[in-house]
């Protein structure tokens, strides 16, 4: 098959396998295994691309031209690949998460779940392929409408008024800015096509240029920048395996991957690094990136915790891509894969615990670590990469990052990469040293009652052990074999991005 | 067979709702004047689209009644604009009157339910003339029929508000029609001509009179007051709120529009785009829309009965269609058309969805919606849908109306309009949601766990609109490339 037609088969795959769900819905065995040969599927497809896009093909295909001059493209670089990659190699991961989680959590409306779960996947894969900024924009609204029902799922009052702030913001931020500025782009410049360099060809002053740039980073809502970041904790009500893959993977990351291509593609690297006095959005990410972190650490709620610790890692890509040169660039793009197993092994984790012992909060889980062994050294390993340290992923991308303030000639910036780095320990340690050292402050009593109720397939139990269900487990093995993996095998992502960040 | 008719087509289209309608009086029958009505109207729209196809292949179409020429006798003309209008008037038409037989069958006492269709059918002979119409006295003869029958089927909605809303309908669309007429007669006095053809010609040379300005002047009154411009929009809530449902989608759809057409055929055709340069009226039009946008959606807000929801919601996107016309330049008119054509299918998925669930719970009250989305999924995922084409989301024909819309303002660098024209889509989100949220996650109440689906026989219409407004969202092509013809037209811009 063509490259340009496996493009197109990436995004049907998921389209096609959630009818496929919708029709096997009554039976939840035959369902799971359609999601799962689906997501497998949609992974081999797109995976399929990888080498030719390594050699620097640049499949483009043109569905219909929607406004005169103006088409719906798709097409693939290397950017676009690598969060292709991400999206569909970690919906794997996390269906499997997801049987085990849903299942013993008694979710209802699980055919509801998996079919919205596939469509968000299809437009994650839409935005990853787009060849212009429409097709992008489009994608990217179909993407948080499909995940709305997913934050809803449990149709609880909480989980209305998250959902409102959560369509609100996004919505909101996306039609009422970045359409703007799509618009105004498309009237100046003529054209939305994605090209290297950008596409204004300097016919833009530094105000313009900084007001376009306002609206594009506010109006993509996903990015989470302070102040429109709220709805990523709101969303948080959702089922675990939902804030898991959206809200540290594809939605957040289709946030920041927009970011990316707007400031390589549309505004141009160097166009942004000409006027740098006006960056007002370095200011504002790192600002973004050091007071997530602080709220962070005064969450006690463990999923909040992560959420706000999301908004801080998400503000490192954009800060990355602000300072507007190509290891910057570079530190970005690894960091939208270094973070996304990173954070995912940890959402895995907070749900592993809520189902094996009904906790939320962080106080509440001391002595856990010796209950839940396997969940502990998961949750270790994520956020030892999370927080940048080797042998593990983050290290990789943090390093970039920094390299890349100091070539930018911005000491300040180095220095807010560090203490934001201590300030991910000392968000994320404490819940591992209060899990293996701290003493429990009742003893379990529902035990013989939890044992009693539960099977193998629904938590494993033995000893003193009582963890998560074994499906939830193999995915988080996965998703942390995957931190260590992406240390040693980091040049790949490294030779894969070197063509956009001009680095080969 | 057929073919020694097709050189009448452009009069059979509105003569034969036009017969049909006396026909349905004499039957006397219910189902056999709705079997006439539909049939009527189906021909209509298979004419309509058979005079667009050929009015963009061989170019405009004039038609002489009986034969006499124009000036002097009466021109029916069809050009990219008018042919379009009649599309969807047609369309719209034929869609509502398959849906209309079970919703009127519960709305309307049965011995009454011939003359709906009596009357229904002059409405639309009404707008379908208004349209195709080259004369311009003869326009307000079928502005006449259309309103005075729309009067009547307002006035058979099943509350006794009806009549109230029909009653101040009655009075001031009389005063719009009559205000149009006094600026039609100014017309007439100072070029002795009838014909819009025949005025467009004469109307350079007088444009500087006092006598024409005034003439604009009260067309633009007299037709404002017809299509809800802002303030003159207050019989509008009301009347469409207490029509029955049938009448409130077809009149949503387009009676409107065809007065937003009559404002562009005036302005552009008649005048000429040049008369803004003696007359502000552009920016007063600009300065109504958006205080219709903004004012109007806030106001559908804080609605509780959702008829009257949608019914100021049509108030601001009448407010859209305005300020497209204010911008006066090709880019701002094709946004006007398109959201002609764009919000006729979006009101009239939204408004049927709507007629289906009063069939089922008998009210349009918004606390009553509680449960739907399980109780109805066809019809609440209609609306839910339609909806969403309201909001302007992308794929669907809300978002190219809008798309259009901004880049009209910004190419005439009007910064605040874009961004008043965004918070005015902000705020439909607002009112749309408080509907989804209430019918998708408020528990079913025990009194209406027993409804039903709405019946196939609505369903089906209410999806062809609905699967519209998403078609024409991404196939894009044919709706575009119409309006953009047709402003260009307007615009006196070689094509």
């Amino acid at each position: 098959m063509s490259l340009e037609n496996t493009i197109i088969l990436s995004i049907m795959t998921p389209l096609i396998g959630s009818i496929f769900i919708l029709l096997t819905g009554k039976w939840p065995n035959l369902r799971e295994t359609v999601t799962l040969v689906t997501s497998i599927s949609m992974f081999l497809v797109v995976g399929s691309l990888t080498h030719s896009i390594m050699e620097g093909e640049r499949p483009t295909i043109t569905l219909l031209e929607f406004f005169p001059g103006l088409n719906i493209t798709f097409t693939v670089e290397p950017l676009g690949m690598l969060f292709g990659l991400i999206a569909s190699g970690l919906w794997i991961i996390n269906s499997i998460y997801s049987i085990g989680y849903m299942r013993s959590h008694h979710e209802k409306n699980q055919t509801r779940f998996y079919f919205f779960f596939a469509i968000s996947l299809a437009s994650a894969a839409g935005v990853a392929f787009a060849g212009n900024m429409l097709t992008l924009f489009i994608c990217y609204e179909v993407l948080t409408l499909c995940t709305f029902p997913l934050v809803t799922h449990s149709g609880k009052p909480e989980a209305i008024k998250s959902g409102r702030i959560y369509l609100g913001i996004l919505l909101g931020t996306s039609i009422g800015l970045q359409l703007l500025a799509i618009i105004w782009t498309w009237n100046s410049a003529g054209t939305l096509d994605f090209k290297q360099g950008g596409i204004f060809d300097n016919k833009l002053t530094g105000v313009t240029i900084s007001i376009l740039l306002f609206l594009y980073m506010y109006g993509i809502g996903k990015a989470a920048l302070m102040p429109i970041h709220r709805w990523l904790p709101a969303a948080m009500v959702a089922p675990t395996p939902v804030s898991a893959l959206l809200h540290a993977v594809a939605v957040v990351k289709a946030g920041v991957f927009t970011v990316l291509k707007v400031i390589i593609y549309i505004f141009g690297v160097d166009t942004l690094a000409g006027f740098t006095e006006d960056n007002w959005l370095m200011y504002v990410s790192g600002f973004t990136l050091i007071t997530a972190s602080c709220i962070a650490l005064t969450k006690d709620n463990l999923k909040a915790r992560l959420a706000y610790s999301t908004i801080s890692q998400l503000a490192y890509i954009v800060l990355g891509a602000s300072l507007a040169n190509g290891i910057g660039i570079m530190g970005g793009g690894m960091h939208i894969a270094m973070h996304a197993f990173g954070k995912i092994t940890l959402f895995f984790c907070a749900g592993a615990i809520m189902v094996a012992s009904h906790k939320t909060e962080i106080s509440e889980m001391d002595g856990l670590g010796r209950i839940m062994p396997f969940t502990y050294t998961a949750f270790l390993i994520g956020s030892l990469s999370v927080i940048g340290l080797p042998p593990l992923g983050g290290s990789w991308s943090k390093w970039y990052l920094m390299l890349s303030s100091v070539e930018a000639g911005y000491i300040v910036f180095t220095a807010i990469f560090m203490v934001s780095s201590l300030l991910n320990i000392a968000y994320l340690m404490p819940i591992i040293g209060r899990g293996l050292f701290a003493s429990p402050k009742q003893n379990p009593q529902s035990k013989e009652e939890h044992i009693k109720n539960s099977n193998f397939w629904m938590g494993l139990n033995f000893g003193v052990v009582r963890e998560a269900p074994p499906l939830c487990l193999l995915a988080m093995f996965f998703s942390s074999l995957g931190c260590i993996a992406l240390f040693f095998y980091a040049d790949v992502i490294f030779r894969l991005l070197a063509p956009v960040a001009g680095l080969n | 067979m057929f073919e020694f008719l097709t050189p009448h087509q452009a009069i059979l289209i509105v003569v034969i709702p036009l017969l049909a309608s006396p026909i349905c009086l004499i039957v006397r029958h219910s189902g056999i004047a709705w079997l006439i009505a539909l049939v009527a109207s189906w021909i209509s729209f298979a004419i309509a689209i058979n005079l667009l196809n050929q009015v963009t292949t061989v170019g405009p179409i004039s038609y002489l009644l009986g034969n006499w020429p124009a000036p002097w006798g009466i021109e029916y003309k069809v050009d990219t604009l008018s042919a379009f209008v009649l599309l969807f008037i047609s369309g719209i038409s034929s869609i509502t009157l398959i849906f209309a037989r079970k919703s009127v069958y519960f709305e309307i006492a049965e011995d009454r339910i011939y003359l709906f269709y009596t009357m229904f059918l002059l409405a639309f002979a009404g707008l379908l003339g208004i349209t195709i119409t080259g004369d311009a006295f003869n326009l307000f003869v079928f502005l006449e029929i259309s309103s005075l029958s729309s009067y009547v089927l307002i006035s058979l909605g099943s509350s006794r508000n009806a009549l109230t809303a029909a009653y101040r309908y009655l009075i001031l669309g009389t005063v719009g029609a009559t205000f149009y007429v006094i600026g039609v007669g100014l017309l007439y006095q100072m070029t002795g001509t009838l014909n819009i053809a025949d005025l467009a010609d004469r109307m350079p040379e007088l444009s500087d009179t006092k006598t024409v300005l005034i003439s604009l002047g009260f067309i633009t009154v007299g037709i404002g007051l017809k299509l809800g411009l802002f303030p003159l929009h207050v019989w509008l809530p009301n009347a469409y709120a207490y029509a029955p449902s049938v009448v409130t989608a077809f009149l949503a759809a387009t009676a409107t529009k065809v007065a937003v057409y009559v404002l562009l055929r005036v302005y552009f055709t008649i005048f000429g785009y040049q008369i803004f340069n003696k007359l502000v009226i552009d920016e007063l039009l600009l300065v109504l829309g958006l205080i219709a946008v903004i004012s109007m959606s806030i106001v559908a807000i804080f609605q509780t009965n959702i008829k009257k929801l949608l019914a100021y919601s049509s108030v601001a996107q009448v407010g859209y269609m305005v300020i497209g016309i204010s911008a006066v330049t090709v880019t701002g008119l094709t946004s006007t058309i398109l959201h002609l054509f764009n919000h006729a299918l979006i009101k009239g998925g939204l408004f049927l969805a709507l007629a289906a669930i009063f069939l089922r719970i008998k009210s349009v009250k918004i606390d009553d919606m509680a449960g739907l989305g399980k109780l109805m999924p066809f019809t609440m995922a209609a609306f839910l849908m339609s909806g969403l084409s309201l909001i302007g989301v992308p794929l669907t024909v809300g978002f190219i109306s809008k798309w259009y819309l901004i880049l009209a303002t910004l190419e005439k660098g009007w910064w605040p309009v874009a961004i008043i024209v965004l918070i005015g889509s902000l705020l439909s989100i607002v009112y749309v949601w408080k509907v989804i949220e209430i019918a998708y996650f408020r528990p079913v109440p025990d009194k209406s766990s027993k409804i039903k689906e709405a019946p196939l026989s609505m369903l089906i219409p209410i999806w062809i609109l609905v699967t519209a407004n998403y078609y024409f969202g991404i196939a894009t092509d044919y709706t575009i490339s119409s309006a953009l013809s047709a402003a260009k037209e307007l615009m006196g811009v070689a094509l």
